[in-house]
């Protein structure tokens, strides 16, 4: 099982990076995969973000990662470094949780 | 926002100095993912927790971990082998769940196909969500104003950068994954504290400045909505979904504005 997992994974990361020289993508994909960084990242954590219990839309001022993300975002564009960001998102978002019992 | 926050927002971040060495990027690879290290924690600990709980001996856990290096496909192959899936269906899911690094590959390719073929062996195993987000904030770094570019010159460290930031992953997973299966029934709390936020955190510092243009803004909120909306699909198949409608708009945009100001895309 685990044998076949790590081949399955290996193969999904690993393939292009193998063929290497011998991929070459088309202007169309090139453009489509200048995209990916942005639309992939954003989609992981939007979940994360709205529905932290798994439920359903949490847009309230009671969602810590809600609170903490806006902070950040506005942290990024103002100060444009990326620690800094990280930092003002953390820092809100255990104030937040602490601040709201929980 | 306190004042000790602020000094230290206006202190520079480190600029790549002229004498870096590989060392040197080794650990700002590593450096720079320790938000990603802190956030993987809680997963490494539950998934050591669930293995150790679940049909599997505690080594088959650890080796999982050794050998697949893929946190969500992990966790569905232990539900999977609890309700008693058969192996093809385990390997068809992990293939569905990890088909999202192919993304990242392809995405990343131009980076590195110069590198030797040991090199890339290596670098593909070590791709992970977490990576390919650290890369992505290194190499538009690197190249700051135009993400859609194709990338100038290859640096000659980057890779290294990519090691150190792949190889602190992957230990810290197996960290994790030890400390779940040996002490995750007698600390349960540890999970709840929130650590992850420190991932959703990372993203937004390396996502935020990419949406400078419009075509990447609209490309990040149609596949951050869409995202809500395919959030039940199983097997990672509404990330796939939402990235693909994203992308789509990101291209489509880009032909709008383009044309907008009488320029060729």
């Amino acid at each position: 099982m685990i044998l076949g997992m790590f081949l399955v994974t290996y193969a999904t990361k690993a393939l292009l990076f193998i063929l290497g020289e011998r991929v070459r993508f088309p202007k169309l994909l090139a453009e489509g995969l200048s995209f990916v960084p942005v639309t992939v990242l954003t989609a992981i954590i939007t979940p994360m973000i709205f529905t932290p219990s798994g439920a359903g839309l949490e847009l309230s001022f009671r969602n810590p990662q809600l609170v903490a993300s806006i902070a950040a975002v506005a942290a990024s564009l103002a100060l444009n470094r990326q620690l800094a960001t990280i930092g003002v998102g953390l820092l809100v978002y255990f104030a937040w949780k602490i601040g709201m019992g929980g | 926002m306190n004042p000790a926050m602020n000094a230290a927002t206006t202190t520079p971040a480190p600029a790549p100095a002229p004498t870096q060495t590989k060392a040197s990027s080794l650990l700002a690879g590593a450096r720079d993912t320790i938000p990603m290290l802190v956030g993987a924690a809680p997963f490494g600990l539950i998934f050591g927790t669930l293995a150790s709980a679940g049909p599997l001996a505690p080594w088959q856990g650890q080796a999982m971990s050794l050998f697949v290096f893929a946190g969500s496909s992990q966790f569905i192959a232990l539900g999977l082998a609890a309700g008693h899936a058969g192996l093809a269906v385990i390997w068809l899911t992990t293939l569905i769940v990890n088909l999202r690094h192919m993304l990242y590959a392809a995405s990343l390719l131009p980076h590195l196909k110069h590198l030797p073929a040991r090199w890339r062996w290596l670098l593909g195993f070590l791709l992970t969500d977490e990576a390919f987000a650290v890369m992505t904030g290194h190499y538009a770094r690197r190249s700051p104003t135009i993400p859609a570019a194709p990338p100038s010159p290859p640096s000659p460290l980057s890779h290294w950068y990519f090691l150190g930031s792949g190889l602190s992953m992957y230990l810290n997973w197996q960290a994790w994954t030890l400390a779940g299966l040996a002490f995750g029934a007698v600390f349960p709390g540890l999970s709840d504290l929130g650590l992850d936020y420190a991932m959703a955190a990372t993203f937004i510092a390396i996502v935020t400045p990419q949406c400078a243009s419009r075509p990447h803004l609209g490309a990040a909120l149609v596949a951050g909505s869409l995202a809500l909306v395919f959030k039940d699909l199983p097997y990672k198949l509404g990330l796939l979904s939402a990235v693909a409608v994203g992308v789509a708009a990101g291209m489509l945009l880009m032909r709008v504005s383009a044309r907008g100001q009488g320029v060729r895309p």
